[in-house]
């Protein structure tokens, strides 16, 4: 509230905005991108990605040993490694975290990424009673024992997903779910929560403890909760936020105008586009009439019509880019092939074909309003080619995610975003048992390549099973159709701000972001002009959240009288904003 | 007495609305933990589901959920996890009523000296240029009326913020944007308040008697000409009060404004229902205070 304002605040060094307001910090609980980003700057875990590449390097534990059969991990966690309030951070630590996320009682949607660890999903089950039959083992203070079910490539990338963060068991076991409220709260990773006021902001402040401290390039960092694209451009706009990165935050409007502006970055991302069928509600239960309506869908149409963001148009559904793979090529657009197939089905020329559905979410936000673009465009591709009438019916998001889940629909649009970088991440979807599945679909000889691919040590043999399956996927059966693989958008001067790289997780630790110059440069000057001397003063100044305007150190403010200009130069100081009125 | 009757009856109403919303609210289709991607196995969602009671028949879960509010305790939210309903609502109230109490000062403020000029001055200059800016508010919405406010005073003259809040500064706009409508109306409102008491018995009365227009206008027939504005208010307030979801979204201000509209959307029961409980004692109790005021207002208005 206005009167809040009782301590003053500094201004941050860096302002991101990030999405909506997160749903929760911690890293066991949150299931969204924009929290994710957060907990990753509070809480370390064994392993984290690098900036650049997004690949696993050390974080908590400095190196770790893979047994021969690729099942057995031994990680040693650094000696320096300390909370921010100062206890050392041991295996005891790492224990009880991975233990609270398979605790049904902490409920995390993400429990699952611990199953691959033996015993684990028995554990979360109630199965096995004993915490010696899970394969997470304290050695001794620093050094981890864990055992697989099975040899697993991605492993040390799963190391750094938050649900395997370590959080501060004594915090947690004292103030249950409110635990990121208590004061201080122990942090393992590289800043501290400063502040965390719902739908205002996030503070985060430098951990001088953190054991890579030497890295950490800002005292502090903002980060604001925006749902609104057109707010946060505002924001960016008038030097409020100096970095937006949100896919969600781009104004599909005017997507054409900023793409021209040096400010405006967009890369691969590893997320597809793309739609379902029921294959257990005719006609969609013949492959033929899903694999026609595949052959017809023009995706490029697609990206460069509607979405024209640099969205690449996708034959095969796990992204290009992925680590240690190459995805086959799907069936290409053929007229010819498609009605033949449909007519095969028993609809030549679409005649007798039944009425269906396509549904889709609604949303306002810039990426969602999409959705009902693409849903118009893909009508008549199907009216065009197929002679085949397609309603479009648009339904509120929870409503269309649980009529999903119990396939409750004819064809439905659907988006996938990786969890890290591994094609397994997008394979392993539409194995039989998966709850991601959603189509009805299931292949034995799909579920066995996956599981055979993930039993396979060898990557180049493991890739080749997973195009097997790939090809099943998109070519044989076609439960799916993709349509484009994502891009992601960020904006951000490169001259101001540094410490982000371009990389298809959509990766950027907080931890490197900096400012290259001070802020006021990045503000359009207030111009104060002194009606006696006839001096126009340009201020080149900040104001924080209080209305106080600031002088950045060793930033100062310059006079001009015509067209000469003197500046002068101030250490930190502060003005009163009363002081201009 | 009457008054403390009518407090009274706010403990049942209460009842009522809380269990209308509470069994509304999980009637919708599709619930708090349906999402694009579903945990890995339906043990997970079972966890998910017997961690906030959501296994249990409803019955139980309201008692469980009625036990708490006694308590003051509105339960946990489903999608903020690490707040409770209570911390949001202590977080957002007083941003939002200090927004509605300020949009609401200006909606007056500006409403009913025009309203009344416009009646005072029928037909001329003043009441044309009065009404049709009257019109004119009540014609635009605040989403239109916000991003014209920010294009101008934030964007093109850089003499505001564009959003969040802070300063008092951050506050101009918002207000402006969600005042203006409700000045449009309360003018109107007041304008046909006016006109029909101008032409009541009394004042014609008055006006034989030999009193000044003036004092006739301000001291006789506004006093009565203000009660439908006063009757609005009440209702007007309550809505300001709890935030708006337009304004605080544009303007990117943490009130409640925002979880009416998406804790619906994410079927946030808990946090639905604790702003309706809230949302509906605000209403009774504004309307109380509103009916009061009339006693002071209205010489024939009483109530025993």
């Amino acid at each position: 509230m206005l009167t809040s304002c009782v301590q003053r605040e500094p201004p941050a060094d860096v302002t991101v905005i990030n999405g909506t307001e997160p749903e929760s910090l911690d890293p066991h609980i949150v299931t969204g991108i924009p929290e994710m980003r957060l907990t990753k700057a509070l809480f370390d875990g064994l392993v984290k990605l690098d900036p650049r590449e997004a690949r696993p390097i050390p974080a908590l534990a400095e190196r770790w040993d893979i047994s021969p059969d690729g099942r057995v991990y031994t990680f040693h966690l650094r000696t320096n490694a300390v909370w921010s309030t100062g206890e050392p951070i041991t295996t005891a630590d790492v224990v009880w975290s991975w233990f609270r996320a398979l605790n049904p009682a902490t409920a995390g949607d993400y429990a699952g990424q611990l199953f691959y660890i033996k015993g684990a999903e028995d554990w979360y089950n109630g199965k096995a009673k004993d915490p010696s039959q899970v394969g997470i083992q304290a050695l001794d203070d620093h050094t981890l024992r864990v055992e697989l079910n099975a040899p697993l490539a991605f492993f040390p990338d799963l190391c750094a997903f938050p649900t395997l963060a370590v959080v501060p068991r004594a915090v947690i076991e004292k103030h249950g779910d409110r635990w990121l409220h208590a004061q201080p709260l122990p942090t393992s990773g590289a800043f501290t929560l400063g502040a965390w006021r719902v739908n205002d902001k996030v503070r985060l402040l430098r951990n001088p403890r953190y054991w890579d401290d030497a890295d950490t390039a800002s005292e502090i960092i903002d980060v604001l909760p925006t749902g609104s694209p057109n707010t946060s451009l505002n924001l960016y706009e008038t030097g409020v936020a100096d970095v937006v990165w949100d896919k969600d935050l781009v104004p599909a409007e005017l997507i054409d105008v900023l793409k021209q502006r040096p400010d405006f970055h967009t890369f691969d991302y590893l997320g597809t586009y793309f739609y379902r069928f029921n294959v257990t509600r005719p006609p969609y239960h013949d492959a033929r009439v899903r694999l026609a309506f595949a052959m017809v869908t023009d995706k490029s149409r697609i990206t460069t019509k509607l979405t024209k963001g640099g969205e690449k148009p996708a034959t095969h559904f796990v992204p290009d880019g992925v680590a240690n793979y190459e995805a086959p090529h799907g069936p290409s657009f053929d007229l010819e092939q498609a009605r033949r197939l449909l007519a095969e089905a028993g609809y030549p020329g679409g005649k007798g074909f039944p009425r269906t559905t396509y549904t889709f979410a609604s949303g306002s936000a810039g990426g969602a309003r999409m959705h009902g673009k693409i849903a118009v465009e893909l009508q008549q591709m199907w009216r065009e080619a197929l002679g085949v009438e397609v309603e479009l019916r648009q339904i509120e998001r929870k409503i269309f995610y649980s009529s999903q889940s119990r396939l409750e629909y004819d064809i439905s649009a659907s988006s996938w975003i990786g969890d890290y970088n591994d094609a397994n991440t997008f394979l392993d979807l539409f194995t039989s048992f998966s709850g991601n599945n959603r189509t009805g679909w299931k292949h034995a000889r799909y579920d066995e390549l996956i599981r055979q691919a993930n039993l396979e040590t060898d990557l180049t043999k493991r890739a080749g099973l997973f195009r097997e399956a790939e090809l099943i996927l998109i070519t044989g059966e076609a439960p799916i159709v993709p349509l484009y693989f994502y891009a992601g958008f960020s904006y951000y001067h490169p001259e101001r701000v540094g410490g982000i790289w371009p990389n298809i997780l959509d990766e950027h630790p907080l931890q490197y972001i900096h400012r290259k110059r001070p802020k006021s440069e990045a503000r359009s000057p207030k111009k104060i002009r002194d009606v006696n001397s006839g001096l126009s003063f340009r201020l080149k100044a900040q104001s924080d959240s209080c209305g106080r305007i600031w002088l950045p150190t060793d930033f100062g403010f310059r006079i001009s009288f015509g067209s000469r200009h003197a500046e002068f130069g101030f250490n930190s100081f502060e003005l009163d904003a009363d002081t201009f009125h | 007495m009457y008054f403390l009757r009518r407090l009274a009856t706010l403990v049942p109403l209460l009842l009522v609305i809380s269990f209308l919303a509470f069994v509304l609210v999980r009637v919708a289709p599709g619930g708090p933990f349906d999402r694009e991607r579903q945990p890995a196995s339906p043990e997970i969602k079972r966890a998910l589901e017997a961690k906030f009671h959501l296994d249990e028949p409803l019955w139980k879960q309201y008692l469980r959920y009625l036990g708490g509010l006694v308590r003051g305790d509105f339960g946990p939210s489903l999608k903020y996890r690490n707040h409770s309903v209570a911390d949001l609502i202590k977080q957002g109230l007083p941003v939002s009523m200090l927004l509605g109490m300020m949009a609401f000062g200006f909606a007056m403020g500006v409403g009913i000296p025009v309203g009344y000029f416009t009646a005072v001055r029928r037909g001329h200059w003043e009441d044309y240029s009065g009404s049709f800016f009257a019109i004119l508010m009540v014609c635009i919405p605040g989403f239109v009326i916000a991003p014209l406010l920010i294009m101008f005073f934030a964007i093109q003259w850089r003499l505001l913020p564009v959003a969040l809040w802070g300063s008092p500064l951050h506050a101009v706009l918002p207000v402006a944007a969600l005042g203006l409508y409700f000045s449009g109306r309360i003018a109107r409102l007041m304008r046909e308040g006016m006109l029909n008491t101008m032409q009541a018995e009394f004042i014609t009365a008055a006006r034989a008697k030999g009193l000044g227009e003036n004092a006739l206008m301000l001291k006789h027939a506004f006093r009565i000409a203000v009660l439908p504005v006063v009757s609005y208010s009440g209702p007007l307030l309550a809505d300001l009060l709890v935030g708006s979801f337009v304004i605080e979204t544009i303007f990117q201000i943490p009130g409640l404004g925002v979880f009416m509209v998406n804790g619906s959307l994410n079927r946030d029961y808990t946090l639905v229902v604790g702003l309706v409980v809230l949302y509906a004692t605000l209403l009774v109790v504004l309307n109380l205070i509103v009916d009061f005021a009339y006693t002071l207002l209205d010489p024939r208005v009483r109530y025993d």
